[in-house]
Formats: structure tokens, C-alpha cells, sequence
């Protein structure tokens, strides 16, 4: 059996949530301090997560192909993103982003806003309070969103087949991986890679009942 | 003046208008829950942006909605001590002490300690919030409002979430920091009681607006507005119409009363608990034949409730309350109960 879509699975999602997790939390943090425009910007963040992720591959497409400004300047400096495994991670930002912006800023929210006011008249930065008295205050929220970033980014299929595409040993993933196999009639193969799927989701969904009942008794002890 | 202060903010329905000055003195802002008093710290504190008006601290701009000055929190160097006190969970004692002084590491450590010395916390410098007592709360929380040298020091209702014996204790130690402070304190409350032992001045709010700004001894002893009677925790309150020949009807109470004073725009009038003198019988001037209505025993006192017999009026304001030494009481209780009303004693409102 060939493991190379296990790995190139973890690689891009790995990659893709360490990104995302970059992005994501200054995203939710802005969200959260905003008093205009607010609803608009939350909307943009969460859209991925609502549309179809081929139409987000279309999207991705549009943007990175090579009649884009974006895709012409990348292809000039040799680094094309279509067909490569790093097309791969954008595919799995974009639709893993509002899973941990979303989760981040619930928690960001819970926050007691005294904590942060109290911060301030200390005469700390706002960089500093989000370092040392929001993150640490939300951070089961924000590893549950983590996790959960991570889970999708796993199992991303539809943005990442219109801009990855499907190339064993570069760019075929568990989840792409199991659909060639049912279309090549691969019945055992594709089980195989769903017994994978399924075991690496519980182990997800066990961290994160772990880390929301954590942040309960916590709670309670405070 | 160290601080001037003249703000208006919207909220909702509710128009918040404030305005006074401050020397390096300790100010107190009493008024009911939800008056608005909070959130005039907040404002001067730069938590809250009031929507026009100026604030001033020592010389200092800190907001000015004409000239669109409004300085960020954390360069405006103000003290606040959060009803809950607001320490960092996540953060030590001396982390939390430390996140108010600026400098190197080693320095601001050093600083650190020389708090947790002045406020007796050693040996909970590496313990977490969660595991101090309420007391041990508060001196972190004031060390490290202290520790950030503020030039101002605003206690936003410190006790109100306590129990007794704590909130003495802790009043105590409030006192030792005000006056080491030397420079304005603003202290917020409910609580009469609480504001005449630790301040100097104090102004009434009410709806939003400071109705009156009195040393705390004039406000107690004549509060000159029914929202600051009521705060300064006078229970009996009457309407009164003047009457021809200089006296008045006290509507709620139903007796004729005579005051050393003009009535001259009164419109309620008020008598302490504590200040009713019994008599051998009515006949006499500000007199009232009592009928008690119940008799409680406090802690270290009685209270007596009763009314004028043949009051017309019913319902709360017609119930007058008396107050005195459980000693006392005994003296009185078989006998026919006749009171008397000092005319000095009449606290007289015009609002």
C-alpha cells in the first residue's frame, strides 16, 4: 500500500493550520474590538465555511491561475501554487480559517472585558494584553478551534482537487486518495483510507471534549 | 484643582451629565445602583468615550471632544480598582504586581517585592489569584494599581460583593493607601456609611447628573435634595403643603409641625431616626401621638414603627420610623408613646 497520501495529508494539514492559526487569531481579536462594520468584516471571515469549497477552489483558481496578475507575478518567480502540494495548504486554509476564527472569537468574547480594561489603565500594550491576559484566558477555546481547523484541513477535498488536483505521490490526499480508488473500483483500498479517516477523527473529537470540559472545570475552580 | 471634569455621554434613553472638580483630596460620588457613577470613572479612566466634554488632570488634557483629544488608557496613568478586582488568572501575585511597572525584568521584579513588602504579601507571591482570600485580593490589586504610579486612584464600589467582617478590614486598609496618596482619590459607592468614613467631599448623583457636591458633614446634615436625603439614609420623608401661619402639613405623616426655618420653596421634608425626643404628652408644638404599629429588635437597637393616630393616609410614607438603645425602650414601651420633633432637627428639600 502506498502511504504517500497519509503524508502528504499530515504535511498539508499540518502546514495549513500552523497558517491558519497565524491568521486566525489577530482575524478573531480584530473582530472582537471592533464596534463598526463588524457584522460585514465577521461575514467575510465565516463565508468559506458556508460555501461549497469547489466553488472556493473556482475562487482559488481565479486568483492564482495564470491569468491573474497574482498567478503571473508567482509563475514569473518560479513558484507556481497550481498542482503543488502548497496549493494544496491554501485550499486548506481558506476553508479551515472559520473554523478556528469562529471558535477564537467566542472565546475572545468571554473574556472579562475588565481584565483587558484593567490591562490598559497598567499602562500595557495592546499587543501585550492579547499575549499575556486574553490568549492565556481563552486558550482551551482556542486550541478546541485549533483542532478543529486542523480536522478540516485534513479532510479538505473540493477546493483542493480544483487547485491541487490529483497527483499521486504530490498532491493526492487521504480524502482524494479514497475517491480514485472508488472510481478505479478499488473497493478495499478505499477502506483502508476510511478506517484512517475515521480513527484520526475520534482521536479529534476526544481531544476536544477533553479541552471543553477542561475549560468547564476550570471555570468552576475560579 | 487636580482634576476638572465636565462630560456628557448617551446611553440608550439615559443621558449621563456630569460635571465637577476635584482638588488632591479624596472625592466621593454616592448614588443608587445604575445612576450613572460607574460609568463616570470608566470615562475618566479612557474605558468608556463620553460623546462631548472635557477632562482635565493635573493640567493634563486627557479628553477634549473639541479639540478631538482623547488620550488612550494606557498613557492616561489612572489608578482603578475594579469592584472584582480584575487580577490576571493566568498570572502570579508578583507577575500580576509586575504587569503595572515598566523597565527591565530585574528591575521591575525588584519593584515587585518591594510592594508585595508594603502590602504584607509575602509568602503569596507565587500563588495564584484563585487561591488568595478576598483580602489577600485586594492588597494585590491595589499593589499593582499602586506599583503602575498613578496619578490619580478611582475605586469603583471595592466592597460592595463582600461580607462585613471583610469589608472592615479591608475599608481599613483603603484608608492607609488614601492617605499615603497625597493626590486625588475618587471613591465610587452606595453606601452612606462607607463614604463619610473614608472621604472628605462628596456629590449625590442621581439619573445621571450630580444633583449636589456638599463636604460630607453639611450633606449629612442638611442633604438639601430628596435623592440625597434618601442616600444619606434618612427613612422618614414628607411631603408638606405651607400653611397661613407659618406652619406646615407634613402630608404622608398627617400632623401640623413648625420649622425655625423658611419654607420658602420646600417642597419635602425629612427627620432622622435617631433624633425623635420622647414626651410626657402631646399639646406641645411638633408632637406626634403615636400609634406603634410594630417593634423590631435590631443588633444593638429597637426599631419602632408608628404613625400618627388618625392619619388619613395609608401606605409606606405614613409609617415613621424610630430608633434608639434597647435600654431605652424599656423605659418606654408600657407607656403611651408621645414624640417629639426638634424644629432644628427638620431636614428641609426643595427638590
Amino acid at each position: 500500500m502506498d502511504f504517500s497520501p497519509f503524508w502528504i495529508s499530515l504535511k498539508v494539514a499540518f502546514c495549513a493550520t500552523i497558517v491558519t492559526f497565524i491568521l486566525g487569531l489577530p482575524a478573531a481579536r480584530l473582530v472582537v474590538s471592533m464596534k463598526r462594520g463588524r457584522s460585514f468584516i465577521d461575514g467575510v471571515f465565516s463565508l468559506p465555511m458556508v460555501l461549497p469549497p469547489t466553488v472556493v477552489g473556482f475562487f482559488l483558481l481565479l486568483i492564482f491561475g495564470n491569468n491573474s496578475v497574482l498567478g503571473r507575478f508567482l509563475s514569473s518567480i518560479g513558484a507556481n501554487v497550481i498542482f503543488t502540494w502548497q496549493g494544496a495548504v491554501i485550499s486548506a486554509v481558506v476553508v479551515s480559517f472559520p473554523m478556528l476564527y469562529r471558535t477564537a472569537r467566542g472565546a475572545f468574547e468571554q473574556v472579562d472585558p475588565n481584565l483587558i480594561s484593567a490591562g490598559r489603565t497598567l499602562g500595557m500594550g495592546e499587543v501585550e494584553i492579547f499575549l499575556k491576559i486574553i490568549l492565556p484566558a481563552s486558550w482551551p477555546g482556542v486550541m478546541a478551534g485549533t483542532i478543529l481547523a486542523f480536522a478540516r484541513a485534513l479532510g479538505e477535498f473540493g477546493a483542493t482537487i480544483m487547485l491541487a488536483g490529483n497527483i499521486p505521490g504530490r498532491t493526492q490526499t487521504m480524502s482524494i486518495a479514497i475517491y480514485s480508488a472508488v472510481q478505479g473500483g478499488n473497493r478495499e483500498l478505499a477502506y483502508r483510507w476510511v478506517i484512517v479517516i475515521m480513527a484520526i477523527s475520534f482521536v479529534t473529537i476526544f481531544a476536544m471534549n477533553y479541552l471543553t470540559d477542561h475549560q468547564k472545570s476550570k471555570r468552576r475552580t475560579n | 484643582m487636580a482634576l476638572y471634569v465636565d462630560i456628557e455621554k448617551k446611553l440608550g434613553d439615559f443621558i449621563m451629565r456630569v460635571k465637577f472638580e476635584a482638588a488632591d483630596e479624596i472625592f466621593a460620588i454616592l448614588g443608587a445602583s445604575g445612576c450613572g457613577k460607574s460609568m463616570t470613572l470608566k470615562c475618566i479612566a479612557g474605558i468608556e468615550r463620553p460623546d462631548r466634554g472635557r477632562i482635565v488632570l493635573d493640567r493634563k488634557v486627557l479628553f477634549d471632544s473639541e479639540k478631538h483629544i482623547d488620550v488612550p488608557v494606557k498613557k492616561r496613568k489612572v489608578g482603578y480598582l475594579f469592584q472584582d478586582f480584575a487580577l490576571f488568572p493566568n498570572m502570579t501575585v508578583l507577575q500580576n504586581i509586575c504587569c503595572g511597572i515598566r523597565g527591565k525584568r530585574e528591575e521591575r521584579r525588584k519593584a515587585a517585592k518591594e510592594f508585595i513588602k508594603r502590602f504584607y504579601l509575602e509568602g503569596v507571591e507565587d500563588h495564584y489569584p484563585w487561591q488568595l482570600s478576598g483580602g489577600q485580593k485586594q492588597r494585590v490589586a491595589m499593589a499593582r494599581m499602586l506599583a503602575a504610579e498613578p496619578d490619580i486612584l478611582m475605586f469603583d464600589e471595592p466592597f460592595s460583593a463582600l461580607d462585613n467582617y471583610l469589608k472592615w478590614q479591608l475599608e481599613q486598609e483603603i484608608m492607609e493607601v488614601l492617605s499615603r496618596f497625597g493626590k486625588t482619590a475618587l471613591f465610587v459607592s452606595h453606601d452612606r456609611n462607607e463614604v463619610y468614613r473614608l472621604t472628605d467631599r462628596i456629590a449625590v448623583m442621581e439619573e445621571g447628573s450630580l444633583v449636589d457636591i456638599k463636604d460630607k458633614k453639611s450633606l449629612f446634615a442638611d442633604p438639601g435634595s430628596l435623592a440625597a436625603t434618601l442616600l444619606t439614609g434618612c427613612k422618614n420623608i414628607t411631603l408638606i403643603e405651607r400653611q397661613d401661619d407659618g406652619r406646615f402639613y407634613a402630608v404622608d405623616w398627617g400632623i401640623f409641625l413648625k420649622s425655625d426655618r423658611s419654607l420658602e420653596k420646600i417642597k419635602y421634608v425629612g427627620f432622622r431616626a435617631h433624633y425623635f425626643e420622647p414626651v410626657a404628652e402631646t399639646g406641645a408644638e411638633n408632637v406626634v401621638e403615636c400609634e406603634v404599629m410594630k417593634v423590631i429588635e435590631d443588633t444593638f437597637s429597637m426599631i419602632v414603627l408608628f404613625r400618627q393616630k388618625q392619619n388619613p393616609r395609608e401606605g409606606d410614607w405614613s409609617a415613621l420610623r424610630y430608633e434608639l438603645p434597647k435600654e431605652k425602650w424599656k423605659q418606654l414601651k408600657d407607656r403611651k408613646l408621645f414624640l417629639k420633633l426638634p424644629e432644628d432637627k427638620l431636614i428641609l428639600m426643595e427638590k
